[in-house]
């Protein structure tokens, strides 16, 4: 890798690393490995326009892609059940701390084309049948399956989470 | 398809990986410390005609497109999983 690459994935792994503990997120702490990744996205983002998520093929097309630019629509469902994004890029405390292991997991994003988040042409209306936490202690909201790992607004974490409103049904 | 000779070659193995994804890294590294003898083909290198094509390919055999997909005449291994890798390859 020339130098200047080099430099310009250490700066870009930095600034991911710092936006995601300002979230409450973690950036894998093997520096080699995530430095890989973080140089797959400067080689998308120069490819196509925009930061694929380096381990899907792209289409090459942003309405295509969309799902899948990182981070991706399915990183935090996959960091609720697996402690790991698809690339492993992000990962769950536990896997910070070393209580759990980063590895394959399956792929998330449908096979179907239409089956993405994208196209599906929804007859409810959009977020209908998601659950929505409230973060106990500054009163964030969120719409998604679980309470996030760390509320990105006050730092609590998810335990202090209470169901704000459950879908019917 | 690129080819790489080995000291064991269990005959026809084939690794569809992307050129900017870890887990296809790691997954050559681990064929190559096994020795093996393999073609690979990076599929977001390729031209749209023949990534259609892999994708297609991939999909009948696995039922879905993911990466590093690796193969041998009989069956393939979707992901990085060393020991389901060893197992397909027979070593
Ligand atoms: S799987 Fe991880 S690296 Fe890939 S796009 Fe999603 S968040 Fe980014």
């Amino acid at each position: 890798m020339a130098e200047r690459e080099a430099q310009e994935v250490e700066a870009l792994r930095e600034r991911l690393e710092r936006e995601a503990r300002a979230g409450g997120y973690h950036l894998n702490p093997d520096v080699e490995f995530t430095s890989a990744l973080v140089e797959g996205l400067l080689t998308n983002q120069a490819r196509y326009g925009y930061p694929s998520c380096p381990c899907r093929r792209a289409a090459g097309e942003r309405a295509e892609d969309v799902d899948i630019i990182c981070p991706c629509d399915y990183r935090d469902a996959d960091l609720d059940e697996y402690g790991a994004c698809y690339c492993a890029l992000y990962v769950s405390r536990d896997v910070v701390d070393g209580k759990k292991e980063a590895g394959a997991i399956p792929e998330r994003r449908p096979a179907k084309r239409e089956d993405r988040p994208q196209f599906r042409g929804e007859a409810a209306p959009a977020g209908s049948g998601i659950k929505v936490w409230r973060c106990r202690v500054c009163g964030y909201l969120c719409a998604r399956e679980e309470a996030p790992e760390v509320c990105p607004i006050c730092k609590a974490s998810r335990d202090r989470f209470e169901a704000f409103a459950w879908p019917p049904g | 398809m690129e080819h790489v000779d080995g000291t064991v070659d269990p005959g026809g193995v084939v690794l569809y990986a992307l050129s900017t994804c870890v887990w296809c890294k790691k997954t050559r590294a681990l064929l190559e410390e096994l020795g093996v003898t393999y073609d690979y083909e990076y599929v977001d290198l390729a031209s749209p005609a023949r990534q259609s094509e892999i994708e297609g390919e991939v999909m009948a055999r696995t039922g879905r497109a993911s990466y590093p997909t690796i193969c041998t005449p009989t069956d393939c291994v979707v992901g990085y999983r060393p020991d389901e890798i060893r197992l397909l390859l027979g070593l």
